[in-house]
């Protein structure tokens, strides 16, 4: 057994100390017990960032009534649970479990339909505090990030470990809302130690225990790898990554192609991936799921113009625009309809959005009745590229887009609310 | 059927069928065509139920019969037999094969029964006129770069032929237009065309119609209902179906009066813009035009790739101005000037602007600005 002292930090005050190996660490300036040991600790750069229960810490923060309930933030009867705090969870309550599923399991939950651009404003804190740290930042949604801190040790005069305890602490401060952290040596191992001791955690994964740790895990520990890929490996015979590398991996290639390659190497904890900060946006879209099943053309189309309203500004707010025009609608049946369209310019107007989505409604009417309405655009360019040109056969295009612009303008200064078009409200 | 016909002649027919025929469709029968033969003709028809293409050959008849054969494969084999040929068909129905034979060459093809093949109802045409192949080929050739693809606008997917008052009189019309660039060509108004309900013709058709048209002494005759149109000439006959919806009332946005007008060498001006263009970035590729004193600078700056530059000489004597345009369209409607100085008058730099072939009326081209 080694008598090395192993390098250990304070989660509570970021005092760095050194501990005997195999000793409790606790924290000999502020005696907390929340102090974490690990012989790699101060050499490892790869950080992912995990707010935890992120829009049901939010909503507790701005409303300590709620504090100490179960609170399930989602939509409506028919919607899903987007999250839910640690008292529901207690109750068997998970995110993207059907929300009247959720009520059965917990039925005195107070429930919140989400509030998107809060909690966007409540990240965009989080993101500027990430900011002081590193530029190499790669946000996966609102509330989780990867940051490679590669290299900042001189510059924040701590190691990354420290930097990254530094940050919950302030994100806790100063946003009011709690963090865990995942430490390695790349954005896999990163992504699974945020999880391992949430809510408030701290996890380390070396590159001395990376082998063991992964041996024995469920394949579906692998990111990426959802139901369906899992159903088939574990038809194959293989649950764990152990499985997995005993395999023949030729045989591997063969059935899952490039998904296979690079669970092999994921399996053996090695991931060349970068932090990508800022990985390019691919589209943006809005979608929402019905109470009851709709059929009703007007209906569908008050829907319509409300996603493509939300679309479309996200994608001002953005500064971008779409080559491509996506409808997608999800009959009753579950069956996935989308219907794609290339108009000659790229779109970012609600109103042009919603014309050229309201002629593939109506193809599509027919195989209604609907559970679920989105629209969106991809093959994003610069706004700068799109509605360059009128059309001549719709001469009022002009005035409708300077009409949309103005309403938000008002908008802008008077709230969401201020001004809203008739066909939003059916 | 047994039959025997030239290479040539079945070569050139199979290759109008086979344009015709969707190389991938999901009802097999209309991956054949059908083959006819009786007293000293064959007949060989394609079909993708919106268009159908009819062609009688000579042909050396023993035996009169009918079947069909793989279309795209029987012009294969046609295309590789050697020049001069003499080709036999053979169709044995107890085994479902027809046999070609050319020389050495022996081929089986797989059938499917004549009676599967879906031929196309004639219709009454309740107009018929006879007209050079030239005079629409000019119609249909200037006014198809218009066409639009988008499927939202699907009546834009054509172009709109129909009779109309032309400035010298009534005139046989052709309207295309995408919504940001419009094509209007007049032809004098053959006898008997003055009944004639205005049709779109289909994108795919008038891709057709182009073969049919390229000679240029043929007569065509045309057969127009609501719902069909017919083209026929030496002893080929095209028919389509229409497009069923209407055409926007495009008389509207054509501009009168638009009071700059520039004049240019149209091949002088395209072969500028297309070189301005070459720097651009994006896919619409803006070209900037600015205008003084007879004289055309045109510009494209492209931040992240680079900017160009190019003078022109024009004879343009009003006040300055600056309008954006996308290249491709530019280039477009250069492209049909092949006679005289490209003309343009202008509204302001937000407005859609007119360009004709000099003062010749019978063509005009609009084209939407864009923001630059």
């Amino acid at each position: 057994m080694s008598t090395t002292p192993l390098p250990a930090l304070c989660r509570d005050c970021g005092a760095t100390f050194e501990v005997a190996a195999g000793a409790r660490p606790r924290c000999p300036a502020c005696r907390s017990p929340r102090a974490l040991a690990h012989p790699e600790l101060h050499a490892l750069s790869i950080a992912h960032l995990d707010c935890d229960a992120f829009y049901a810490s939010v909503e507790k923060r701005d409303d300590p009534a709620l504090r100490d309930v179960p609170l399930i933030i989602g939509g409506g009867r028919r919607g899903v649970v987007s999250t839910a705090c640690y008292i529901a969870r207690t109750r068997g309550v998970r995110s993207a479990m059907p929300m009247f599923k959720a009520l059965k399991l917990c039925p005195e939950a107070a429930v919140i339909k989400p509030r998107m651009e809060h909690y966007a404003a409540v990240s965009r804190q989080i993101r500027a505090l990430m900011d002081e740290l590193t530029p190499m930042i790669e946000p996966l949604s609102l509330d989780e990030a990867f940051l490679d801190l590669s290299g900042t040790q001189r510059l924040h005069g701590m190691s990354p470990a420290a930097a990254m305890a530094r940050l919950i602490r302030r994100i806790e401060a100063e946003v009011g809302v709690s963090a865990s952290v995942g430490l390695s040596h790349n954005k896999f191992l990163a992504k699974i130690a945020s999880d391992l001791d949430k809510p408030r955690g701290f996890s380390v994964i070396g590159r001395a225990e990376t082998e063991a740790f992964l041996i024995d895990k469920p394949i579906r520990i692998v990111w990426g790898i959802g139901e369906a890929t899992a159903a088939k490996l574990e038809g194959e015979g293989i649950r764990t990554l152990r499985d997995l590398l005993r395999a023949d991996p030729d045989r591997v290639m063969a059935r899952h192609g490039a998904m296979g390659a690079r669970l092999l190497k994921l399996a053996r904890g090695e991931d060349a991936r970068r932090v990508a900060p800022d990985a390019a946006l691919k589209s943006i879209s809005n979608e929402t799921t019905f109470d009851e099943d709709v059929s009703d053309p007007d209906l569908l189309d008050g829907h319509l113009w409300r996603m493509a309203e939300k679309a479309a500004g996200r994608a001002k707010a953005k500064g971008l625009a779409g080559r491509t025009v996506t409808l997608k609608l999800k009959r009753a049946d579950f069956r996935l309809l989308t219907r794609r369209a290339t108009p000659p310019e790229p779109v970012q107007l609600a109103d042009r959005l919603y014309r050229i989505a309201r002629p593939m409604l109506q193809r599509e009417m027919n195989a209604g009745p609907f559970r679920l309405l989105g629209v969106g655009i991809s093959d994003l360019v610069p706004e700068s590229e799109a509605e360059r040109s009128g059309d001549l056969l719709d001469p009022d295009a002009g005035r409708r887009g300077a009409a949309e612009k103005a309403a938000d303008a008002i908008r802008q200064r008077f709230g969401l609310g201020a001004i809203l078009k008739g066909r939003s409200l059916r | 059927m047994k039959i025997s016909v030239e290479r040539a002649a079945l070569l050139k027919a199979m290759s109008r069928a086979q344009g015709v025929v969707e190389r991938r469709t999901t009802i097999p029968i209309l991956s054949n065509v059908l083959l006819e033969a009786s007293g000293d003709t064959l007949s060989i028809r394609a079909t993708d139920l919106d268009v159908e293409v009819l062609e009688q050959i000579p042909a050396l008849v023993e035996q009169a019969g009918a079947t069909t054969a793989p279309a795209h494969m029987l012009h294969d084999i046609v295309r590789k037999l050697p020049d001069g040929a003499q080709a036999s068909l053979i169709d044995d129905p107890a085994s479902g094969r027809l046999e070609v034979r050319a020389g050495r060459s022996d081929f089986k093809l797989a059938t499917l029964p004549r009676e599967d093949f879906p031929v196309m109802a004639s219709a009454d045409y309740a107009c018929d006129f006879e007209a050079p192949a030239k005079v629409l080929r000019r119609l249909f050739d200037k006014a198809k770069f218009a066409i639009s693809t988008e499927e939202t606008r699907y009546y834009l997917n054509g172009v709109y032929m129909h009779v109309a008052d032309g400035a010298e009189g009534k005139a046989l019309r052709c309207v295309a237009t995408d919504g940001h660039r419009l094509a209007r060509v007049d032809a004098p108004l053959p006898p008997g065309a003055e009944s004639m309900p205005g049709v779109i013709v289909p994108r795919k058709t008038v891709g057709e119609l182009n073969r049919l048209l390229s000679d240029d002494e043929a007569v065509i005759q045309v057969g127009v209902s609501e719902t069909k149109v017919r083209f026929r000439a030496n002893g080929v006959s095209l028919i389509s179906k229409v497009i069923d919806g209407s055409f926007p009332d495009y008389t509207r946005v054509i501009p009168q009066g638009n009071p700059k007008r520039m004049e240019v060498d149209a091949a002088e001006f395209a072969s500028a813009v297309d070189r301005v263009a070459t720097v651009s970035s994006e896919r619409s590729r803006a070209v900037k035009l600015a205008l003084s004193e007879d004289r055309l600078v045109l510009s494209v700056n492209a931040p992240d790739s680079g900017a160009a530059t190019e003078e022109v000489a024009v004879a343009y004597s009003e006040d300055p101005l600056e309008i954006g345009f996308n290249a491709r369209y530019l280039l477009e409607i250069a492209g049909q000037v092949d006679r005289e100085n490209a003309v343009f008058l202008f509204n302001n730099s937000g407005d859609p602007t007119l360009v004709r072939e000099g003062d010749d009326e019978s063509a005009v081209y609009v084209v939407m600005p864009m923001r630059v």
